[in-house]
């Protein structure tokens, strides 16, 4: 049965990497969905640039298998601070994550 | 020396800590003791005001007891990146505190100040000689770029604080610093290897950040062997696992295995965490890559505008349901009193306007994924920066008038389409700044951007 990302995952977050990149990170406390997630392929660096509307060659993805979780960088659509930011911190921008469907 | 011993007291200095993590953590007999005081996190203002995100109060009462502690086991007490941004006005400010609890305590020590703040004309001539590279993503630098930020600071590695040391200093408060490198230094300096001492300065620098659930800012120590380090969170309510730790590494970084460092890479994509008991981990396997030659980061600040907000809201269904092409009429009527108040270009052109619409895409902007506004509340906030905060406040002020009046095709007759909790209309922001540097500064010599003062306190 498919589930959702968000009840596979321990936590799921984001945050700055500096004022100009945003960076996301799925982590999980059981190896067992950890590999679930993993063996489907369902988190791609073209899925967040999908999602982000950021270019595909600018996504910086990353398996950690050690600490049980996937890493994404981005640019950051409008620098930290900087006038129409609505996110100082890049803190809630994970939203769009939450319901991906991971399957069986 | 087989083991040292290394304490952070908080993750970042003015974020507090618990006075018994504190106690229990120099009851261990550390050789050392870091605090580091920065964050670009909380935006460009600190370094473009010259000011401390924390208040003079939380940094004064964090910093006592360091001091207190650090000269009665007669250990060496480095403070980095002063004052949230760590420019010469950070570093003095913080001197301030210091001094004045030197006094209050009758305590005497050799005090290194490390200055981090940028001379312009020296980076106008490394831009000229093509020592200021770009980071991803790419902004553009010129030399306009330097001449007209407010301060620009260069991140210093450890080998600032080593020097400090050899030169006796008893307590370091540095300007801007890599948060790593405030703890890495001592171990570096005694011989031990660079990406134990590095990896282990990354997990100290965030305090509890690498515990399994962090309380809130507090104690972690590290025990530096030649082969190894061990980790412990002082409040025995907390735990560090492998997982936590390993995780750790991943929080605020672009990338989770590979660190850049003024001087090198800090590699710890093979590193091996063990538990040693339920609440402490061994670690093992980090490497450290020199490379030459040393690039120091720059971080700039530059002022942007004066600014005034509006913040209303909105609980009529009717409304609601029109949002979008409501907000595209109050714009274009926002941007024709904006002409009609002022005749000349560079106000016109000089003047940006935002609006936030909480409720529908506040948080998210355009990558908001869901298009469809189904709260039954929106709060609207327009934002307006200006050359002077007058004109942002008159254009602020009229903005809210329009959005507050702006009618419905539903409804016949003089409506009022916003809630507003305040009065006056507008609220004054002051001066807003912008980071405006993402960009290495090459350097042969690691000390050359940054100065040395040796004093008595």
């Amino acid at each position: 049965m498919a589930k959702k990302l968000m009840d596979l995952a321990a936590l799921i977050r984001s945050k700055n990497a500096g004022p100009f990149v945003m960076t996301f990170d799925i982590m999980f406390d059981d190896p067992g969905k950890y590999e679930r997630v993993k063996q489907s392929g369902v988190l791609t660096p073209e899925l967040f640039s999908k999602l982000y509307s950021t270019p595909p060659e600018g996504v910086h993805f990353v398996i950690c298998d050690n600490a049980l979780a996937f890493k994404v960088s981005i640019p950051r659509p409008v620098p930290a601070g900087d006038l129409g930011c609505s996110d100082m911190h890049a803190g809630q921008q994970y939203a769009p994550l939450l319901d991906i469907e991971v399957p069986d | 020396m087989k083991e040292i011993r290394v304490l952070a007291p908080t993750g970042m200095l003015g974020s507090g800590y618990l006075v018994e993590s504190l106690l229990e953590g120099l009851g261990r007999q550390p050789h050392f003791m870091g605090a580091d005081a920065r964050s670009t996190d909380p935006g460009p203002h600190s370094l473009g005001a010259g000011v401390c995100a924390f208040s003079r109060q939380a940094c004064k009462r964090d910093l006592t007891p360091l001091l207190e502690g650090a000269r009665r086991l007669n250990i060496p007490l480095a403070i980095g990146s002063a004052g949230t941004a760590g420019g010469e006005v950070h570093v003095e400010w913080t001197y301030g505190i210091i001094r004045e609890i030197a006094r209050e305590r009758g305590l005497h020590f050799r005090l290194a100040l490390i200055h981090a703040e940028q001379n312009k004309d020296y980076l106008v001539r490394k831009l000229e000689e093509g020592k200021i590279k770009p980071l991803n993503p790419p902004i553009p630098v010129s030399e306009e770029t330097i001449r007209q930020s407010e301060r620009i600071v260069a991140m210093m590695g450890t080998e600032p604080y080593i020097q400090a040391l050899s030169e006796g200093a008893e307590v370091i408060l540095a300007g801007r610093s890599s948060d790593a490198a405030v703890f890495a230094s001592f171990g570096i300096k005694e011989g031990f290897d660079a990406g134990l001492a590095w990896h282990l300065g990354k997990i100290l620098e965030c305090g509890t950040a690498a515990t399994t659930r962090r309380k809130g800012p507090d104690s972690m120590i590290g025990y530096l062997h030649r082969d190894h380090f061990i980790v412990e969170p002082l409040d025995p309510e907390l735990r560090c696992t492998p997982q936590s730790v390993a995780a750790h590494s991943l929080y605020e970084n672009y990338d989770p295995h590979f660190i850049h460092e003024a001087s090198g890479t800090l590699d710890i994509s093979e590193a091996e965490y063990q538990a040693l008991s339920d609440r402490a981990v061994r670690v093992s396997g980090s490497k450290f890559i020199s490379r030459e030659p040393w690039t120091v980061k720059l971080e700039g600040a530059e002022f942007v505008g004066y600014q005034s907000i509006v913040i209303g809201s909105i609980r009529d269904p009717v409304i609601i349901r029109q949002i979008d092409s409501w907000m595209e009429r109050l714009k274009q009527k926002v941007r024709a009193r904006v002409e009609d108040l002022y005749e000349d270009e560079a106000t016109r052109e000089g003047t940006k306007i935002f609006y936030h619409v909480y409720g529908k895409n506040g948080t998210m902007g355009a990558l908001e994924p869901i298009k469809e506004t189904l709260s039954h509340e929106l709060c609207l906030i327009i934002e307006v920066t200006a050359s002077t905060q007058e004109v942002a406040n008159a254009i602020a002020s009229s903005a809210r008038h329009v959005a507050l009046h702006l009618p419905v095709p539903e409804w016949s007759g003089l409506i009022t389409g916003l809630a507003c909790p305040y009065n006056p209309a507008h609220i004054e922001r002051g001066p807003v700044y912008r980071f405006n540097l993402n960009h290495v500064l090459e350097i042969e010599d690691p000390m050359e951007p940054f100065q040395i003062e040796i004093l008595s306190a």
